[in-house]
């Protein structure tokens, strides 16, 4: 299945949760906020949320700007 | 004695807000920071490179929320749905921290907020229980209409966004400020320490500041004397000024001459 992640299309396995795909991204320990389909995903639920083919996934965080 | 700065609830010490935008490197935009004294830090939030960033040390690794008032701002938002997804985002990432700047631009040559789309969004986000300090323009009217929406802080521009042309509107932001039961902050146009000094001495209740600070020949050293100017001019501003008069006014007595 295919999955857009930050605006952009790759391949994943199918049956991962959201906690499993970030994990695989090696974010642990970062300071981010997850959208899945335009809606925020608590930190508390990554685990029990599956992943879709053609879930759109933002993941954002802070950078400088005034 | 001067009292502190009361924004919702929150006490601040220092009058000086500052973005973190421009520096030279995370370690710079620390520096500067901690040399102006400022208690609130805006920042903006983006798409992680993912591949390219995770590695890399992050803006809140520097500025820490334990030690600083993180207010995450909505730049580059264009429409109040964008703003307001930001905001809510904003959320999630300082877990229920509830504290935003609301900016929302009409153009990109500008800069200049979009009022309409300013106005929607500050509703909803009040409703939605943010405490929304707003970008706006140097209009009262505008100011007022956010203030009654229930903006906990009217950030009126002095110039544009990053131009540092300053103070240009000094009667138009003294309206907002007879007007306001909120604070005023001025937001966007200062170019140098004076200007700070003039936006304080007009009553301004704060300074929000990026480029005039990160845009310094030495930004840390720029940083220091924005926190002196502000202080200066709260000073002045509580002392009263002297009123102006067209001719002289000796300083030494005319009474006991000699010569």
């Amino acid at each position: 299945m295919q999955i857009i992640l930050n605006g952009q299309a790759q391949p994943l396995d199918t049956g991962l949760s959201l906690q499993d795909f970030i994990l695989s991204l090696g974010l642990e320990n970062k300071r981010y906020a997850v959208e899945l389909n335009h809606s925020i995903v608590p930190r508390s639920r990554y685990l029990e949320t599956p992943l879709a083919d053609g879930d759109q996934i933002e993941i954002i965080h802070a950078v400088g700007g005034g | 004695m001067s009292a502190p700065l009361v924004i919702a609830g929150h006490t601040f010490e220092s009058r000086l807000m500052v973005g973190t935008g421009k520096y030279k490197d995370l370690a710079q935009t620390q520096a500067a920071i901690s040399a102006s004294g400022a208690q609130i830090v805006t920042f903006a939030l983006r798409r992680m490179n993912i591949g390219q960033e995770e590695n890399q040390p992050n803006l809140l690794d520097f500025i820490s929320p334990q030690t600083y008032t993180l207010l995450p701002n909505t730049a580059g938002c264009y429409t109040a749905e964008d703003a307001v997804r930001t905001c809510q985002i904003a959320r999630e990432l300082l877990d229920g921290h509830n504290f935003v700047k609301l900016e929302i631009l009409g153009d990109t040559k500008t800069l200049f907020p979009n009022i309409v789309e300013t106005l929607k969004a500050a509703e909803r986000l009040v409703h939605d229980a943010f405490e929304v300090l707003v970008y706006t323009t140097d209009d009262p009217i505008t100011a007022k209409q956010l203030e009654e929406i229930g903006c906990c802080a009217i950030m009126p521009l002095a110039a544009p966004i990053g131009s540092g042309l300053g103070i240009q509107n000094r009667y138009s932001l003294r309206f907002i400020i007879e007007n306001a039961k909120v604070p005023v902050i001025v937001d966007a146009g200062v170019g140098t320490a004076s200007d700070a000094a003039i936006a304080m001495e007009l009553g301004c209740d704060g300074v929000l500041m990026n480029t005039a600070i990160a845009e310094a020949k030495d930004p840390i050293l720029m940083a220091r004397a924005m926190g002196l100017a502000i202080e200066a001019g709260r000073h002045a501003y509580l002392a009263g000024r002297m009123p102006k008069r067209p001719y002289a006014s000796a300083s030494s007595t005319t009474e006991g001459y000699f010569f």
